[in-house]
């Protein structure tokens, strides 16, 4: 039996193991690596005859420092390593951004959310990233490390800004993704997260959608709304966040809002659904979420 | 030509090293180089779950992890269930449930509950069937499967 690994074998000519983030960020430094950790879209690209970005692989999946979920200082860093099952198994997500376990949850297969981590979801820039969806409504920045005159240097940029278009970021071939940042939700922030596929399991998103916000009878102020699956990349839908900001949820409210969505989305149609249908979902699921607040 | 890399790792209780291309699956080194045909490849794309196999204690999809990154690491697939006592429960509980009708799905059903029942034998049925959510079985076979894992993870407990 020919197996698709032995068809498309990857053309690697170098492989860098690191365990730290300085062997990392200098194995990516000449900009012709291709960093892998849990692997579970880049194996499953090469496969299917996707030239990897850079012909030295890198291993980044040792490097123990990009582990990890922790809060400090009102801020919570989840490390870009963290694996879909770390998050879903966090209890201080749990307790202060239960929307990201409740993201996880949703993703995939055990098999793969064993393996699959947060930065992963994030750098290889599906339009349907599950996790992108409600780390936009937290507004998460992303950290990115290089080397540069003879150490690490970092930057942080907004996770909006990082992505740019179906499998295409800001992030440079030299830099590595270290952490993904975002402030401690407050005590009466809500958050929920849905997403419609052929199956309940390992289904890539027709669309996915996160409202959040701060609730208070039957309004939400500091109003965030994402999509996936709806544009190039995840978006946030402001025009639709203006309208909602502290308006009583009434039935003219609500018809407005789904309006508004529809007026700024732009789906496709492709392989997993039609742009009509998509449209559809979308007004569907915030009329649930909108109602879901209503109802408390 | 793809680069060779030397890798040493922990399979089924015994230390190895192979010589394995850098753009090869765990999948295919199990299966080519180390004769173990338990693991099959099916979907290749961690859809089907056929592939399942358990590295340090967490199940995975073989065929979407870099070989490489085997070094080093505690490999077990359904070949090393089999003790000198005999079957491992969850293999004995298929057989007592007729949880196999083609077989094919079988290893990583397998491999999967015994990765379930390991993290809680004390699961739900609900649970189970969610644990199941990246195993396919085109025989459509579930029931069985899932009445198997009840009762090998009953066995389990304490």
């Amino acid at each position: 039996m020919v197996l698709p690994q032995q068809l498309n074998p990857g053309a690697f000519d170098d492989y860098v193991g690191a365990t730290s983030v300085e062997a990392g960020v200098r194995a990516l430094a000449d900009g012709k690596g291709t960093p892998v950790a849990g692997g579970t879209d880049l194996w499953l690209q090469k496969d299917l005859g996707v030239k990897p970005s850079g012909s030295r692989l890198v291993n980044i999946r040792r490097i123990a420092s990009l582990r990890g979920i922790e809060e400090r200082g009102g801020r919570i860093r989840v490390g870009a390593l963290a694996t879909m099952t770390d998050v879903l198994d966090s209890d201080l997500l749990r307790r202060l951004a239960p929307v990201l376990p409740a993201t996880a949850d949703r993703f995939a297969s055990v098999q793969i959310r064993n393996v699959a981590t947060i930065g992963g979801n994030i750098v290889n820039a599906s339009p349907a990233a599950d996790f992108v969806v409600p780390l936009l409504c937290l507004d998460a920045e992303v950290e990115l490390a290089c080397w540069r005159g003879e150490k690490v240097a970092t930057r942080r940029l907004p996770l909006a800004e990082l992505l740019v278009g179906p499998g295409r970021t800001r992030r440079e071939p030299s830099e590595l993704l270290t952490s993904v940042h975002f402030a401690t939700p407050p005590a009466d922030f809500h958050a929920a997260f849905c997403k419609s596929g052929p199956r309940p399991a390992l289904e890539i998103a027709r669309v996915s959608l996160c409202l959040a916000g701060r609730r208070a009878a039957r309004r939400l102020t500091c109003v965030r709304l994402a999509l996936g699956a709806v544009a190039p990349t995840p978006v946030r839908c402001r025009q639709t966040e203006n309208m909602l900001e502290g308006a009583a949820l009434d039935e003219g409210t609500i018809r407005r809002a789904l309006d508004s969505l529809e007026s700024e989305i732009a789906p496709i149609d492709d392989v997993r659904s039609s742009a009509w249908y998509r449209r559809h979902l979308a007004r569907t699921y915030l009329e649930e979420e909108l109602r879901r607040v209503v109802e408390g | 030509m793809s680069l060779k890399v030397d890798i040493v790792f922990t399979l089924n209780g015994a230390a190895v090293r192979a010589s394995i291309s850098a753009g090869a699956s765990a999948l295919a080194v199990l299966r080519e180089q180390f004769d173990l045909a338990g693991a099959k490849l099916a979907c290749g794309e961690g859809e089907c779950g056929a592939c399942t196999i358990i590295v340090d204690g967490l199940s995975l999809n073989g065929c979407l992890m870099p070989a490489v990154d085997l070094d080093g690491r505690r490999v077990e697939t359904v070949e090393g269930l089999w003790r000198e006592t005999g079957l491992d429960p969850v293999q004995r509980a298929f057989i007592e449930a007729g949880a196999i009708q083609c077989g094919f799905c079988t290893p990583g059903m397998v491999m999967q509950a015994r990765h379930l029942i390991d993290r809680n034998p004390r699961a739900s049925e609900a649970e189970i069937r969610r644990g199941l959510e990246g195993n396919i079985c085109r025989c459509t076979g579930y029931r069985k499967i899932v009445d198997a894992i009840i009762a090998a993870s009953r066995a389990a407990r304490p």
